[in-house]
């Protein structure tokens, strides 16, 4: 989370354009989720088809919970939240993800 | 794939002040591991109570300095974490950090070009570590950066990227600076627009890598510029920062 | 707990001192007002904005943008709370009480929860003594002015004595039904009820 998203809590900007990030900035987190890196690898949003990388959604991180959206169809791909001893994952809107295994 | 990311605590070993508002800091990293160019750390800040704050930071070095990084920190107002970074934090300071983190806004050598370099502010840092790259592993590859500041004086490192650009034919730097320029400014004076894109892909020639980062507003704009001007989508790669225009 | 790494010199943002008995556990005062959200603000047009009760109601009503102004309201003063930690103290509003809301409706016997709407998709649910007796409110006014749309303009709930996730933004309407849904956040690990006083922040597993 890059910290102009921070910053600008005024109220008096718009949460989507300007203060949209991308998976870029929450890498850290999948990264601990899945294992690997993700922002490289392609998945495909649920609702409308498209097939774009991790790293190019649009991630959503003011919020309880951190939600990425499909950048062509805006709706919801991966949503999670960390308790203090648990991580949360909703992958419904990603109809599937690519996870690179180490080769020999 | 590389061992888990996990937590360590780093040494900052020295402080720059790169412009008024931003510095570099190099930190000795205990469980270092080469990083690619684009990749950043996660920083976390603790306060006795076990408030933390939480942010990434593009790594402004290039992959081979061993045991360690530089991370470039623009001091923003009322943000908690830059703030601590340039009032409080001194030489000695322990860090927790964790990384090198990303694998999609990267750039080594070995991917070619040519490159096209589009920052906005801070959002040089990534850029300038590709830079770094380059100039350190001698690849003469058709390259050009342009770079959106408010002002001069608020151009972060300008003096490197002069170097570099005059040691190194194949490397172009088109600087623009949107509230305010210098008398005898021989650079743009204007936010980022269409005939500057036309400019800058003219002087790398072939159809380029791109890699744009800084304010959103300013990547979503080049972007579609670059868009429209037939560069293909697949081969652009952007970094949000969220808002502040530059 | 493990031992955490403190940093030196850090306190973090804003946190004011003092007011202690009005902040819940785990919480700390500010006195700006963050923008959270899950997704873009929406823009709803005010000619097409309605505000419904439906579900296990014996006939579903709505209003109209023009129709729910012209609604008795009044000026409220609360404190809120959000799971991320803030409390801003004696917030501003000024809105429609749901209990006039539900004067215009008669609940089916069987209705025993309610799940607020809006716009974008967001959805939380509410047990409905938690919803009635003076405890939430629609606002369309912050601080004296028309609610922006980042703070869930042109309308949203706020139920002050629950955390902030259950004051949904951008409301659209309120539905009655049965069987308890676990909304956008309860259904990720976040606590069904969402008390700050007894700290109910997560799921209880």
């Amino acid at each position: 989370m890059n910290e102009r998203s921070d910053s600008a809590s005024d109220g008096s900007i718009e949460v989507d354009g300007a203060m949209t990030l991308d998976g870029n900035a929450v890498a850290g987190l999948l990264e601990e989720i899945f294992a690997t890196d993700l922002t490289a690898q392609p998945c495909i949003c649920a609702t409308c088809g498209d097939r774009a990388e991790a790293g190019s959604l649009r991630a959503f991180t003011q919020a309880p919970g951190v939600i990425l959206r499909c950048s062509v169809c805006g709706e919801v791909m991966i949503r999670i939240v960390q308790t203090p001893d648990a991580t949360f994952l909703d992958l419904r809107g990603t109809a599937s993800l690519r996870l690179p295994r180490p080769t020999a | 794939m590389r061992a888990p990311l996990a937590w360590q605590i780093a040494t900052v070993t020295s402080i720059r002040q790169e412009t008024a508002t931003v510095r570099s800091f190099t930190f000795a990293v205990p469980d270092w591991q080469p990083h690619l160019a684009g990749q950043h750390y996660d920083i976390r800040l603790t306060a006795a109570d076990g408030y933390q704050a939480q942010r990434s930071y593009s790594i402004a070095s290039e992959p081979m300095r061993i045991g360690e990084i530089a991370l470039t920190v623009e001091r923003i107002e009322g943000g908690e974490v830059s703030t601590y970074f340039h009032d409080v934090a001194t030489v000695g300071e322990r860090i927790e950090i964790r990384g090198p983190i990303g694998g999609y806004f990267v750039w080594e050598a070995a991917m070619g070009g040519p490159l096209l370099l589009i920052a906005g502010g801070s959002g040089v840092v990534p850029l300038m570590s590709m830079l770094r790259h380059r100039a350190g592993a001698g690849a003469k590859i058709p390259t050009a950066l342009l770079f959106s500041s408010r002002r001069r004086d608020d151009v972060i490192y300008f003096d490197e990227l002069e170097s570099l650009r005059a040691a190194d034919p194949t490397l172009h730097v088109f600087h623009t600076l949107t509230r305010e320029q210098p008398p005898g400014w021989s650079g743009y004076g204007r936010r980022i627009d269409r005939s500057m894109l036309v400019d800058v892909l003219a002087a790398i020639g072939g159809p380029p890598r791109v890699f744009v980062c800084g304010p959103t507003l300013l990547v979503e704009a080049a972007t579609e510029g670059l868009v429209g001007l037939a560069v293909d989508p697949s081969q652009i790669r952007t970094e949000r920062f969220g808002p502040t225009g530059v | 707990m493990t031992d955490r790494f403190v940093t030196r010199g850090f306190e973090g943002r804003g946190r004011v001192p003092g007011s202690a008995n009005r902040i819940p556990p785990g919480q700390h005062e500010i006195k700006d007002f963050p923008v959270l959200s899950a997704g873009p603000t929406p823009h709803t047009p005010l000619e097409s904005w309605t505000f419904a009760i439906e579900g296990l109601v014996d006939q579903p009503v709505s209003w109209t943008w023009p129709e729910f102004l012209a609604l008795p309201a009044q000026e409220y003063v609360v404190d809120i709370s959000c799971v991320t930690k803030w409390t801003h103290l004696d917030m501003r509003w000024y809105g429609v009480s749901v209990d006039l809301l539900l004067e215009h409706v008669r609940l089916d016997p069987k209705a025993a929860f309610a799940i607020a709407f809006g716009d974008g998709g967001y959805t939380t649910n509410l047990p409905i003594p938690d919803l009635v007796n003076g405890q939430a409110f629609v606002a369309y006014q912050y601080d004296g002015q028309p609610l922006s749309p980042p703070h869930g303009g042109p309308a949203r709930m706020v139920v002050p004595h629950l955390y902030f996730w259950k004051s949904a933004k951008w409301v659209r309407g309120i539905r009655f039904v049965e069987l308890d849904k676990p909304g956008f956040w309860e259904s990720l690990g976040y606590n069904n009820h969402g008390d700050p006083w007894k700290e109910e922040r997560y799921s209880e597993e």
